[in-house]
């Protein structure tokens, strides 16, 4: 059970690093000041939480790897994040809905994990909600501006939907493994979080008159570490300092 | 012999390297000091999951008591309960305002703050209530960007949470 453990935490930990490595792409480009700001914000919090959670991934691995380790040296078929989360980050309308779906998400997720009987994993999921509650916040409101702003910006969330969409069952699939840790109580069935998720997820869609495609084609393959071609490209990014230059410190 | 007294009052000593009017005591995010013989252990919390300062504080705590000889000093950042802004007193939060920065809402647990419902937050120099979001995120992981109607100065706002 251990080792199922140490695999959803980084489970968890990549979906969180590889967002966040999406909405700092931002960094510098935003549409303004305050937008720059903002996704530099909500992608630290995220690195934050990564961080804290790669941490434990490695203590209970316990092979002297740490959280930089397993951020840097682990390639594509290696990593679990789910496969929403590595998709260009597109425009602004893109990047956003993106963040509504992975927010709404994630606030279930982790709301449930508050009451894991693992210490460690409640600790860190208490302190993220709170944040996750704020970015949701922050794109729900962007999702109404665009959806309800001009003929454009209405195009424009309603295409992201569309590229979208076919990625959100991905979020809910479960390893075989992770039934045991389900049993014991560490980690809530995903399955569980469906309807709920749908539900607020359908209700801001309805709110702007966007639809997503029921009949589309749902991809999946993130708990096997299938991915689309965008992630190599990611981590080729993300990591290239640290695997040209190991061990450099700044 | 080294005590808790001594370590304390070393901490209080540390300002926050983002809003320097705040030592780290005042701000919250010392939980915990632990003394046993010469063994010092110190547990931190974070304010925000991503804040660089951490790091940064860190490094002062090591540093400020590297002058008592012969301790050994760990650092345990933990993060249940998770820091809120109602632990900043209210000393520390006159002096907030008095920087420039209006200090957070009290009640942290009304959700209200965090859907948007925001109550009008004073503005730290006129002291006029009809401020203006301008920004769910501003300079620092901590602010948001708030603008006051009355004199039209832009302010930060401690984000409550």
């Amino acid at each position: 059970m251990a080792n199922a453990l140490f695999n959803y935490i980084l489970r968890l930990a990549d979906s969180t690093i590889i967002l966040a490595q999406r909405d700092a792409e931002w960094t510098g480009h935003g549409p303004y000041l305050e937008e720059d700001l903002a996704l530099t914000n909500i992608a630290l919090d995220l690195f934050g939480r990564g961080k804290a959670l790669l941490e434990y991934a490695a203590k209970l691995e316990a092979k002297g790897r740490t959280e930089d380790d397993l951020a840097f040296f682990r390639s594509e078929r290696q990593y679990f994040n789910a496969i929403i989360t590595e998709l260009p980050k597109g425009d602004y309308a893109f990047t956003m809905l993106r963040h509504a779906i992975v927010d709404t998400f994630d606030l279930l997720l982790y709301s449930a994990l508050m009451s894991s009987t693992d210490e460690t994993l409640k600790g860190i999921a208490s302190k993220t909600c709170k944040e996750i509650q704020y970015h949701q916040r922050h794109s729900f409101a962007w999702i109404k501006r665009f959806g309800l702003g001009t003929e454009e910006s209405a195009r424009r969330v309603s295409d992201a939907l569309e590229q979208l969409w076919p990625f959100t069952d991905d979020l809910f699939d479960q390893a075989p493994a992770e039934v045991d840790l389900i049993n014991a109580g560490i980690i809530p069935d995903r399955s569980s979080l469906k309807p709920a998720w749908q539900n607020h997820i359908l209700n801001l869609f309805n709110e702007v008159h966007l639809k997503p495609n029921t009949e589309a084609f749902m991809q999946s393959g993130s708990i096997k570490g299938i991915h689309t071609e965008h992630l190599g490209h990611l981590l080729a990014e993300m990591q290239a300092l640290p695997r040209m230059y190991p061990n450099a410190t700044w | 012999m080294i005590s808790e007294d001594d370590v304390w009052k070393c901490l209080e000593q540390i300002p926050d390297p983002e809003i320097p009017v705040l030592n780290i005591v005042e701000l919250g995010v010392i939980r915990k000091v632990q003394i046993t013989n010469n063994h010092v252990t110190i547990m931190l919390t974070p304010t925000y999951s991503g804040c660089p300062a951490m790091k940064h504080m860190e490094q002062e705590i090591q540093r400020s008591l590297n002058m008592f000889k012969g301790i050994h000093l760990k650092l345990e950042t933990v993060y249940f309960p998770p820091w809120t802004t109602s632990w900043i007193s209210v000393e520390a939060r006159n002096k907030l305002q008095a920087y420039g920065i209006a200090p957070p809402e009290e009640e942290t647990e009304r959700k209200a703050a965090l859907w948007g419902v925001e109550s009008k937050i004073q503005c730290p120099r006129c002291k006029q209530q009809q401020s203006k979001l301008i920004s769910q995120f501003g300079s620092t992981a901590c602010k948001a960007l708030y603008q006051c109607q009355s004199c039209m100065e832009p302010f930060d706002y401690f984000k409550c949470l």
